[in-house]
């Protein structure tokens, strides 16, 4: 099988190196890369990430990376953000008022709400409300999360985990997905939800 | 701050490597290991066993052993896909961004915080709170004027420093988690401080790991029915083969505690 080029996009904050190695663990070739050229290449853009919505916001402008991100989910490509690459994606965030996201998605990201500890740091089971190929095989299955603040409830949240209520876990549709959890971080059943990802970008490779 | 959390976390069962120079430092006894010595290659075994982290423990004395403990860090990346931190000799914001960089999701800081707990605040404001893990060696006073001090340099150097209120502190500050271990259990085999555990949890709203004298499974048990633990941290019971951590995660599903199943 081929290794399907998979740009993950590297704006310097945390560890983003996980997302790569599993991502090649799992059959890309995956690189950790700015670089405007290869992101254009690649048949699926991953926008990964750990951190504060201010600061990675704003790293993700001084690298122009912002821009690339949209272009990515704009021309078809599958996409996958993850964490605070899933909040990136949205208009902005409560955690920082006034900081524009990259406005991918409709809505406002929140504080998590509830009688609940913040950070929301533990495995959760994942419920999927709406069936898809990249979330084929991960009903039930326990995923690692750590955050504390979610995605607007929408029709695009696809699959949920209980955290003194429901809380998104999955958001997309058509090419651009994202999860609130570390896909990278979370055992069999991450790298199952990668393996998912990958096999969409070689589909993709082959299409184009 | 008080802690006003009413829904208990899943527990996290969290096995503890001591590293020094790259290597194990107590023996660790799996029969089938390649290399026994290999922090690497234990941490792998325990994702498979299904440990929900893994805390990394650098003693290394000497600094210009830094390169060692990045390799050990890039290495656990490739081959370990469950969360990992890294503690000791973290002392500025660099030291914590170049083990991000190489691969590990959190850093613990312990000496250098208490010395100057705005490293807490400033790892948290560049990184996150979700990897800025405040480490805190607690002894009992017994009788002082505050109930628990803090102790650094692996426990001997006491501070003068109240464990209760530097927890608060640190949580204010922006710790995205507290790993409160009990010098006076430590390696003792006698359970954790349950009603250390429960101080420092009573006063925080971020989660809390209980480390420092596991024994049995039923000691697991107690730090999260008891202490109130939102993960509980061991060693030598899962090192020397006693138990698996899929054993003792079925014994803390018996007990009732909501927890990832090992198989899962």
């Amino acid at each position: 099988m081929t290794r399907p080029l998979i740009a993950v996009l590297d704006y310097g904050i945390g560890n983003l190196r996980s997302a790569q190695k599993s991502l090649e663990r799992m059959g890309a070739d995956a690189r950790l890369t700015a670089d405007t050229g290869l992101i254009a290449d690649a048949s699926g853009v991953v926008l990964p990430g750990v951190g504060a919505f201010g600061p990675c916001m704003a790293a993700l402008r001084d690298t122009g990376l912002d821009e690339q991100a949209r272009t990515a989910a704009a021309d078809g490509r599958p996409f996958l953000g993850i964490c605070i690459g899933l909040q990136l994606l949205y208009e902005g965030s409560e955690e920082a008022p006034g900081v524009a996201g990259l406005g991918i998605l409709p809505g406002t990201v929140q504080l998590l709400s509830g009688n609940v500890k913040r950070p929301q740091m533990q495995w959760n089971r994942l419920e999927v409300r709406t069936p898809s190929p990249l979330l084929e095989g991960l009903d039930h299955s326990w995923l690692y999360f750590v955050h504390s603040y979610a995605a607007p409830m929408a029709d695009n949240v696809a699959a949920l985990c209980d955290y003194g209520g429901p809380v998104a876990a999955v958001v997309g549709d058509g090419n651009v997905w994202a999860t609130q959890f570390h896909p990278e971080k979370s055992a069999r059943p991450g790298l199952r939800l990668l393996e998912n990802f990958v096999n969409q970008a070689r589909t993709a490779a082959v299409r184009a | 701050m008080s802690t006003t959390a009413t829904v208990p976390s899943n527990a996290r069962i969290i096995p503890c490597l001591d590293v020094d120079e790259g290597r194990v430092v107590k023996g660790v006894n799996f029969v089938d290991l390649t290399d026994a010595g290999d922090p690497v290659e234990l941490a792998a075994r325990y994702d498979q066993q299904g440990a929900d982290e893994v805390v990394f423990l650098d003693i290394t004395a000497s600094s210009d052993q830094r390169e060692t403990t990045l390799e050990l860090v890039h290495r656990t990346a490739e081959e370990v896909f469950i969360p990992f931190t890294i503690g000791g000799g973290i002392r500025t914001v660099d030291d914590a961004r170049r083990l991000l960089r190489a691969g590990a999701d959190k850093v613990s800081v312990n000496t250098a915080a208490v010395n100057r707990p705005e490293l807490v605040a400033e790892i948290a404001d560049e990184f996150g709170s979700q990897c800025a893990v405040a480490s805190i060696d607690a002894r009992r006073t017994n009788g002082g004027s505050f109930p628990f001090e803090i102790f650094t340099h692996g426990g001997r150097a006491p501070t003068g420093i109240d464990a209760i209120e530097y927890a608060i502190r640190v949580a204010e500050l922006g710790a995205g988690e507290i790993l409160l271990t009990s010098m006076d259990r430590d390696g003792t085999r006698d359970g954790f401080d349950l009603e250390l555990t429960r101080a420092v949890v009573d006063v925080t709203n971020v989660p809390v790991i209980a480390s420092g004298g596991v024994g049995t499974l039923d000691h697991l048990v107690e730090g999260v029915l008891e202490g109130k633990a939102d993960a509980v941290l061991a060693a030598s019971i899962f090192h020397f083969g006693e138990h698996t951590v899929a054993e003792a995660k079925l014994h803390m599903a018996a007990a009732g505690i909501p927890i990832r199943p090992a198989d899962a």
